[in-house]
């Protein structure tokens, strides 16, 4: 598409909204990834954005299963949302137990799951893969995982996993 | 548990087994099931994770790892990872587990 002055006009992108709640059992992480795949796919995403946000959400869903709701189910609501500017917002909503400390919890190779073989990344994954990452939680009322992303950045995303990891003790 | 025979092999004494397309907690507690079962074999003293079917992993799969180098690395074993697509292999690395397992290309 061209302007009257010759200039390429930037592709219009539509504001989108979706709201979806499911059950809490471990076949709803793929069926998650699955959903916010389908709804960014009209913000034209790159391959490598496309995965990072569907593991950025396949963490968070886990957690909300595993964590807030420690595997006995639970319904686990995710919203999205894309701006006429691209940006994708992600929240991951639980109403389990909440978490006491989100700073620790956030801590890279910090997980209170250890006996289930949990590696502790979930987040440090969150937090590459995504702009920007908040989280809320009451004890005994729930977490929100809030996630943000603008597609089209040139950012390069494995280092700040890397940094993530390595900034911690390092031990495994 | 459901545990497909093509997907595990014991050669010589190698563990391998043969990823799935998608690995998450979903379908991480069936692959350490089974592979635990399997290292009871006196014969497995390495492991081999065969990522070629695989276009999808988060941290559940590091945590398979993890756990598994952890079982074997005491009696002297070595884990390894192979036919990783470039992403997969980039996550690998960039998440640490080169530290610990030989990731193979």
């Amino acid at each position: 598409m061209e302007n009257e002055n010759g200039t390429r006009r930037r592709k219009q992108f539509v504001e989108n909204d979706i709201c979806i709640e499911f059950d809490a059992v471990s076949e709803n992480e793929g069926l998650a990834r699955v959903v916010i795949a389908a709804f960014i796919s009209r913000a034209d995403p790159t391959l490598d954005e496309l995965e990072d946000v569907k593991t950025a959400v396949s963490e968070a869903v886990t957690n909300a299963i595993i964590h807030g709701y420690r595997e006995q189910g639970g319904r686990v609501v995710m919203r999205a949302h894309l701006t006429e500017e691209n940006e994708l917002s992600v929240e991951i909503i639980d109403r389990g137990v909440g978490i006491a400390d989100v700073a620790q919890a956030m801590q890279p190779l910090y997980t209170s799951a250890a006996e289930n073989e949990r590696s502790g990344m979930g987040f440090s994954f969150m937090e590459a893969f995504m702009d920007r990452l908040e989280v809320e939680s009451s004890i005994g009322e729930g977490t929100v995982v809030h996630m943000w992303k603008s597609f089209g950045a040139e950012e390069e995303l494995m280092p700040i996993l890397q940094a993530a990891v390595w900034n911690s003790s390092g031990r495994v | 548990m459901e545990m497909k025979m093509e997907e595990y092999a014991i050669i010589d004494d190698y563990l391998c087994i043969k990823m799935p397309g998608e690995v998450d907690h979903h379908g991480a507690a069936t692959i350490r099931e089974c592979a635990d079962q399997l290292i009871l074999d006196d014969k497995v003293k390495n492991i081999v994770f065969d990522f070629e079917n695989t276009t999808f992993m988060d941290s559940s799969g590091l945590g398979i790892i993890i756990g598994r180098y952890r079982k074997i690395s005491c009696f002297g074993g070595k884990v390894y990872a192979i036919n990783a697509s470039e992403r997969i292999g980039r996550l690998l690395r960039a998440s640490g587990m080169s530290s610990i397992i030989e990731i193979l290309t």
